[in-house]
């Protein structure tokens, strides 16, 4: 295994940019790795691969890679990530190859435009290695609802790697890439992050423009980075962050400093920080090999100097429930667009049926289980006759977690939980189960109701089953920074603790097998 | 008096005043209007009427994946200036909503619209009427949305949705700016239903033009009017079912459509049946309307707030702005323009009718006396426009070039008939009046030595009329000042000439 | 309990335009008979909270009415399952949606 894979994106540039490597070498060590441990991109491998890829366009990223070297060689002015590999989530449309939401009915789709993050990221001179899994839609919380097969996580192979953005967390975690994208609903980024030990960040809502992010939940749905370390995030974040004229929603401000707050934070200092431990995300149905991680970060937390505080939350009994509506209803509008007419998947049209008919069996045939589930319930959420009892509810719970939110922040500069309930569970454990499968985003939904940031960074392992737990961390809407920087004095005092986990799982065996 | 039925077609069987003995009939009236904006309502492709199909579109507009509305300010613009013209209340915080429903020319399968909060709301329009009376039309709302695609249907009898083997989509208009005005129900209209209905639709479309936000061309679809009607039994105090009616595509359509549908209700409740609640399509041919197809369950459109879009907060200042920028109603600017020309109403008419108003009043603004202005507009531009079969603001010649043209008969450069030839030329597309004028050698000749000589050449040519001339015989000039007007090819001043001719054979 | 029979699926079904077997019929009549129970808890909220649609702080934000460069036209159609006369080829449509 090449140390090239293992080494953070911070690294990687500086190495890059001193010429001390070319960006094709490193890209070409994680193309490499890809092939050694991804498996055929179909999923084909059986439980062999990691599967974290859709698509990789080994062409086009050493071609990038080529280009960012000859920038970097011609001396001039380079953004601080040239030349570093970056994989896609595979719900950010790309114009050099495809975009599936890891659904059938996007399928022979070639979008013609580019999403600002994705352009964002050319014009920064970083390397796209492909497009990673997801659950349909980025609907679920295993990747296991992807219509190509589930990704695996690299720490245990027969289990899931969280989701949706299972796919982008897992090659960051195998080191098939330094940094990813993903997009975060109800918890898509930092849920993973934390099953996979990986970094996942969710910044406040409008912060990332969503233009060419192809929406679940319009008022939930973020971009985000995954990476092995929060100043790594930091970095991708500063890349593809900052207002968008394509996005309406998007803020019109400047980005908070998290790159700066992430070096502050690496020099271990929390004196003065007030962190908020929410009661509300902890105890029954909480795995006690996570609370146990989770009541050590505190811990650590207390040792660096914050002032540790319980607060409470009890609105956000609401968020599960209120999520559940929320995004369904808006995902049963916003995949209505797929309807066999412009792009995608057509199936029955032989000539005498209508288009009706051609829409409903496209949609049938194109759509997995859950998402099928999902767009009927958000359907029935705002049916005339149910709007009122539930969707209209759900907006109330919203304002009520907001208020929570701003009663919290009010006491505390940042709030804590563990990332999810448990570890990563086995592949087919929650499939059959919809409500189980919710369940592992009980801690993530909260941040995105409210809009504020929130991120996970990895705390050490389970002490029942030895796989990786996240620390959630959440700021007040627009201070990022603060997050990033309670991120980095914990995950540096973590990194020099004897149990430190290995940043990157061997997968020896994955390796000598192909 | 029996109710005729027809194979096929639905006759109205009663005249509104027979309607009118039994029935009160009520309205609503949701006009659809397009915006003229350079852009859509959520992109910046160009909003053009008649491009080759599927060349204004982009991924927002075609609804692809990820892409995402942009408001279009200038039609937020003319939304609130509409309101304004309309005695509207401009609502402090309002915002977009989906509107859900499938349907292949609306890429999205939503329609981005208005729903709880139309951006203004509770106006009222004053609309002359034909009979010299005005009627109060109280608006509802009038809210913005986005329009459609057009599809073209193929096989079949083509052209027709029924029966076609598929169809064809161009989705050019899809996302063009509309703004939905929608009345509250307009009673006691009684026999005079139909001519209100006509009058609103005329008036409201006189103020929108007059804002210059709107082609207002119900012949292309950038105005279009949906016809609500019940009727309430005499003395009921409740409305009956009603029906609405699309495809009402001009203004004397309105008319016939409302009238139309109080006769047919009035058919079907007089004779014991009820009244379906249903779409109706109006046909122009034969100013019937027949049911839309039957819907098996109530449309449900799951409205809910358009997440991608922040909400609309106008604020005073905004709105004071554009109201100080409202033109005169056109009525009261027509009512203005008759005492300041004094115009007899008949005059008016016939200026209005022609489409002369507009043209005049800009004439007049450029520089022309009223009288001569109208006069021009009237008669010879009419002709050229009738010869050329266009209306005349169709006609290639602007306000100001006709006002040159005036100028130049006045200062004696041109005669009225050089005038004609002049305009002629600006017609032609030769440029501007001065231009026609050097361009064809136009200028009345005022050389008195040159005249002097065609005149003296004229009677050399003709000795025995000069022999009358100087014998007292003044009437014979005409044929001397008729050879010199030959001459110099229609380019002198016929009455210098004839004074020249009587000087010369004193 | 909310009570989401096997017909009322098959009306969402057709509302959402999803051709949904018998087989399916059961399974999404019990799964979201279930989940609508469980987040039918949000029907604990008092009426009078007001609602939260979006977290967006601004408001006004508008785009200058300039024109912008559309997408060539084979590009727009290069994505359709098919097309003809330079338009997306559809199968028939019955009626309208009104
Ligand atoms: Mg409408
Ligand atoms: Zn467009």
């Amino acid at each position: 295994m090449s140390d090239m894979i293992s080494l953070d994106a911070a690294e990687l540039a500086r190495r890059i940019h001193a010429r001390e490597v070319s960006s094709v070498e490193v890209t070409r060590a994680h193309l490499q790795r890809i092939e050694a441990v991804d498996g055929p991109s179909d999923g084909s491998a059986g439980p062999d691969g990691v599967h974290a890829f859709l698509h990789v366009d080994a062409d086009g990223a050493l071609a990038a890679a080529e280009a960012a070297d000859r920038a970097i060689a011609e001396g001039g002015p380079v953004s601080p990530l040239a030349g570093v590999p970056v994989a896609l989530k595979d719900n950010l449309t790309t114009t050099d190859m495809p975009t599936t939401c890891a659904s059938r009915i996007l399928d022979g789709w070639r979008p013609p435009y580019d999403a600002t993050v994705v352009a964002r990221l050319r014009a920064a001179g970083l390397v796209p290695l492909g497009k990673t899994n997801l659950d349909e839609f980025a609907m679920g919380s295993s990747t296991e609802n992807s219509a190509f097969g589930p990704t695996r996580n690299p720490w245990d192979l027969t289990r899931v790697p969280g989701g949706s953005g299972g796919g982008s967390s897992a090659s960051v975690a195998a080191g098939e890439a330094p940094l990813a994208l993903g997009s975060d609903t109800g918890g898509s980024i930092r849920q993973p992050g934390a099953v996979t030990g990986t970094v996942g960040v969710k910044p406040t809502y409008g912060t990332v423009s969503r233009y060419g992010l192809v929406a679940f939940s319009s008022s939930l749905d973020q971009i985000g980075p995954c990476a092995r370390s929060v100043l790594d995030a930091a970095l991708l974040h500063e890349v593809v962050g900052g207002h968008d004229r394509c996005d309406q929603t998007s803020v019109n401000a400047p980005l908070p400093p998290v790159v700066e707050a992430a070096l502050a934070g690496a020099r271990g200092d929390l004196a003065g920080v007030r962190v908020g431990v929410v009661g509300e995300l902890s105890g029954e149905g909480y795995q006690p090999g996570v609370l146990a991680a989770f009541t050590d970060a505190v811990r650590t937390l207390g040792e660096l100097g914050a002032e540790v505080v319980e607060v409470s939350c009890p609105s956000f009994s609401y968020a599960l429930p209120a999520y559940y509506l929320i995004a369904p209803s808006e995902a049963s509008s916003n995949l209505a667009r797929f309807d066999a007419m412009r792009y995608g998947l057509r199936v029955g049209d032989d000539g005498e049926r209508s288009t009706d008919e051609v829409m409903s069996l496209t949609r049938e045939a194109g759509f997995g289980a859950e998402v099928k589930r999902r767009i009927m319930i958000g359907t029935h959420a705002l049916s005339a006759g149910s709007y009122d009892a539930l969707y209209g509810k759900a907006q109330k719970a919203r304002t009520l977690i907001v208020r929570d939110f701003t009663a919290a922040f009010e006491t505390c500069d940042v709030l804590v939980s563990p990332t999810t309930p448990t570890t990563a569970f086995a592949i087919g454990e929650r499939v059959d189960d919809p409500l189980a499968m919710y369940l592992a985003d009980l801690c993530t939904i909260p941040a995105n109701l409210a809009g504020n940031a929130a991120l996970s960074v990895p705390c050490g392992t389970s002490p029942d089953d030895g796989l990786p737990v996240g620390l959630q961390v959440m700021a007040p809407a627009l201070a990022d920074d603060r997050a990033y920087r309670v991120a980095a004095a914990y995950e540096t005092a973590r990194s020099s603790t004897p149990d430190a986990a290995p940043r990157i799982p061997e997968l020896r065996a994955l390796e000598t097998t192909r | 008096m029996t109710a005729v039925s027809t194979p096929g077609v639905e006759a109205a069987p009663y005249t509104v005043e027979e309607v009118c003995e039994h029935f009160d009939p009520v309205m609503g009236l949701e006009v659809h209007v397009e915006l003229n904006t350079a852009t859509k309502m959520f992109c910046g492709c160009a909003n053009a009427f008649g491009a080759e199909p599927n060349t204004n579109i982009c991924p927002v507009c075609l609804g692809l994946p990820g892409s995402l509305p942009r408001v279009n300010g200038a039609a937020v613009e003319s939304a609130i200036k509409i309101g304004l013209a309309l005695n509207c209340r401009v609502r402090e915080r309002s915002g977009f909503a989906r509107k859900n429903y499938f349907y292949p020319d609306m890429p999205k399968n939503f329609q981005i619209s208005q729903y709880e909060d139309p951006i203004v709301f509770d106006g009222y329009l004053d609309v002359p009427l034909d009979d010299g009376g005005t009627w109060r039309v109280e608006i509802e709302r009038a809210h913005m949305e986005e329009d459609t695609g057009k599809s073209l249907h193929v096989g079949g009898a083509t052209g027709r949705i029924h029966g076609a083997d598929y169809s064809l989509l161009d989705y050019n208009r899809s996302g063009v700016p509309l703004i939905e005005i929608v009345t509250k129900p307009i009673v006691g209209a009684r026999d005079r239903a139909p001519m209100v209905a006509r009058a609103y639709v005329t008036a409201l479309r006189d103020i929108l033009r007059g804002l210059g936000v709107s082609d207002v061309r119900m012949d292309q679809g950038s105005m279009r009017c949906d016809a609500n009607v019940s009727l309430t039994p005499k003395g009921s105090p409740v409305f009956g079912t009603r029906t609405e009616t699309k495809n009402v595509n001009s203004l004397r359509s309105v008319e016939r459509a409302v009238r139309y549908e109080m006769g047919r209700q009035a058919g079907v409740l007089l004779s014991g049946g009820t009244v379906r609640q249903e779409t109706r399509h109006f046909d122009e041919q034969s100013g019937t309307t027949s049911p839309g197809r039957a819907k098996e369950t109530l449309a449900d459109y799951r409205y809910f707030p358009e997440p991608d879009l922040p909400p609309l907060e106008p604020g005073s200042a905004w709105v004071e702005s554009l109201r100080a920028g409202l033109p005169e109603r056109p009525w009261e600017r027509r009512a203005r323009i008759q005492t300041e020309w004094s115009l007899s109403d008949e005059e008016l008419r016939d200026l209005v009718n022609a489409n002369a108003l507009d043209l005049v009043a800009d004439t007049v603004e450029a520089g022309a006396p009223p009288e001569a202005a109208r006069s021009w507009w009237v008669s010879y531009l009419l002709q050229q426009a009738n010869k050329r079969e266009v209306t005349l603001p169709e006609l290639s010649i602007t306000p100001a070039q006709v006002a040159r043209v005036i100028a130049l008969v006045a200062e004696g450069t041109l005669t009225n008939k050089l005038a004609r030839q002049v305009v002629d030329g600006v017609l032609e597309g030769e440029g501007d009046p001065d231009e026609v004028v050097a361009g064809r050698g136009l200028a009345v000749v005022s050389d008195e030595s040159a005249l002097t000589a065609a005149v003296d050449e004229a009677l050399a040519a003709q000795p025995a009329v000069a022999e009358k001339i100087r014998a007292g015989k003044t009437k014979a000039a005409g044929a001397i000042v008729g050879a010199v007007m030959k001459a110099t090819r229609g380019q002198a001043d016929a009455a210098r000439v004839q004074e020249l001719v009587l000087e010369r054979c004193r | 309990m909310s009570d989401i029979t096997r017909d009322d699926v098959a009306h969402l079904a057709r509302l959402a335009r999803l051709a949904v077997t018998d087989e399916e019929l059961d399974t999404f009549s019990r799964q979201i008979d279930a989940i609508v129970d469980t987040v039918s808890a949000v029907g604990d909220i008092p009426d009078d909270v007001p609602p939260t649609a979006q977290v967006v702080p601004q408001t006004n934000v508008l785009r200058a009415d300039a024109t912008e460069p559309s997408l060539p036209r084979d590009v727009a159609l290069a994505g359709a399952p098919a097309a003809e006369e330079g338009r997306f080829r559809v199968p028939r449509i019955l009626g309208e949606e009104l």
